[in-house]
């Protein structure tokens, strides 16, 4: 006889969902960055709209955003969940807790770390996808432009104009770097994917990983703020 | 005499004090005096009782036994970090020259829901027992014992049940881990058995009671920090707990239900 509550009600289960929309969420990102990367093209955003027409256009990217969207706030939910669980396991902090002595920083700030991005999230969706979707501001391109229209990489360029927004940007990159740093290796782990060959080079390749995409996407905004890209 | 020295230092113990399980703690601060530098953490603590006793006061309570680091009975949280600062020992086998002159050094017990004070800095972790009772073993009919290598182990699979076995069950993961999570003692009790023919049989349901059991005792949940294998005495790897995660799913993937 079992008596299994379910596993997706296990502390186990909850923490397989987090790794599995963590994963998909970094695939995400790759992609993201991909696209956008076509702006270091610096060919006034000709190569960069037809990205942004393609993901935008596209059906299965548009049935894989709803998917997407679904990913975040099951990430956010569960994380939610899991944090108030964890606060319950301990009711009495401790009156010294020396946590660097024996964990990175940052593996022990996720929360923090994800709440900084979901912040940035919100201003980010604001700029640009609320723009795309909702209303008639985006042209396709520069050739099928309307009075008043905008490309989407025009309007990068104006959102990027501001110093704020960049700073913005840049410091949000920080946090997904360091949420990565540890998220990337730690999916890995709750899907049991431990391997005394192969984990030493998940956790390596997951450093650069985050490292790496993270300074990709904070070039965008500087290099559009300073006229490295026009 | 050789291999002792004379030296000695004074330092400051700031103790947590409580009744009993229901009553508020509070820290009470204590000088020591002339502490000798190859004394043990829990000599130290013998020392202060020893005087707490002759001034009429109440002893301060904490839990030990073997005081040769392999019973997990003693428990002390010091300086912030289970078992005191250094790596891969007991608070037994903790001594005092890891201490300077003049230190403070705050003691406190594990800090868990589901390990309440029962008093000063001894706790209950009867929540391992009944972990372990709900799944942590294998079934033998009795009879006559077998053979020695009756069953042939590969060497590296023996190895590796072996240093899971290692764990003494102190609770020293749960007191580091931020989120008061057992995974680090579950996973090596699950691994114990699981790696070995003998507990291969009732792997899966093992599994499912351990880990059930474990989330209804109210531990908190892993995120994958690192800090219970950096403290452990016994130095039990996080590989157990990746493969407790992997025989969990499988488990309830094989699930006949």
């Amino acid at each position: 006889m079992s008596n299994n509550a379910g596993f997706l009600k296990s502390s186990i289960g909850k923490k397989f969902i987090m790794g599995v929309t963590g994963l998909f969420l970094i695939t995400f990102l790759i992609v993201h960055c991909f696209v956008n990367s076509l702006i270091f093209f610096n060919d006034g955003g000709e190569t960069f709209n037809k990205g942004a027409e393609f993901m935008g256009t596209n059906w299965i990217i548009r049935a894989m955003e709803i998917v997407l969207f679904a990913g975040i706030i099951l990430h956010i939910v569960q994380a939610l969940v899991l944090t108030l669980d964890n606060r319950k396991a301990r009711p009495i902090p401790y009156e010294k807790f020396n946590g660097a002595a024996n964990s990175s920083w940052y593996s022990r700030s996720m929360g923090l770390l994800g709440t900084l991005i979901l912040m940035f999230l919100i201003i980010h969706l604001k700029h640009f996808w609320v723009l795309s979707r909702f209303t008639d501001h985006i042209a396709h391109n520069d050739y099928e432009k309307m009075p008043g229209q905008e490309t989407m990489y025009h309007e990068m360029l104006e959102v990027f104009e501001n110093p704020l927004v960049v700073l913005v940007y840049v410091l949000a990159m920080v946090s997904l770097a360091y949420h990565l740093m540890h998220g990337f290796q730690s999916a890995f782990q709750t899907l049991g994917l431990n391997h005394r060959k192969y984990t030493p080079h998940i956790k390596k390749f997951g450093i650069i990983f985050s490292i790496v995409i993270c300074i990709i996407f904070a070039s965008m905004p500087i290099a559009m703020h300073f006229g490295l890209v026009k | 005499m050789a291999g002792t020295s004379e030296k000695t230092i004074n330092v400051n113990v700031k103790v947590w004090r409580q009744k009993n399980k229901n009553e508020k703690g509070g820290f009470e601060t204590h000088d020591m005096k002339g502490v000798s530098v190859d004394m043990s953490f829990l000599e130290m603590f013998d020392v202060l009782n020893e005087r707490l006793i002759n001034e009429g006061k109440d002893p301060v309570a904490f839990d030990h036994d073997c005081r040769e680091g392999i019973c997990g009975m003693c428990s002390m949280y010091i300086n912030g970090r289970p078992h005191g600062p250094k790596q891969g020992v007991t608070t037994c086998q903790l001594h005092m020259r890891s201490f300077k002159d003049g230190d403070t050094i705050v003691v406190e017990p594990w800090r868990s829901a589901a390990f309440p004070v029962i008093k000063d800095l001894a706790v209950d972790r009867s929540a391992f027992d009944r972990v372990i009772a709900a799944g942590g073993f294998v079934s033998v009919n009795t009879g006559n014992a077998k053979d020695a290598n009756n069953i042939l182990i590969p060497k590296d699979d023996a190895d590796e049940a072996f240093n899971a076995a290692a764990c003494i069950g102190c609770g020293a993961c749960v007191a580091a881990c931020k989120n008061g999570s057992a995974m680090l003692f579950v996973s090596a009790k699950v691994s114990q058995l699981a790696l070995l023919p003998q507990g291969k049989v009732e792997a899966q349901q093992r599994v499912l009671d351990m880990v059930h059991h474990m989330d209804m005792e109210g531990f908190g949940n892993c995120t994958n920090t690192g800090a219970c294998e950096a403290e452990c005495p016994k130095e039990i790897s996080l590989e157990n707990i990746a493969r407790m995660n992997r025989e969990f799913l499988f488990a309830n993937a094989n699930e006949k239900k």
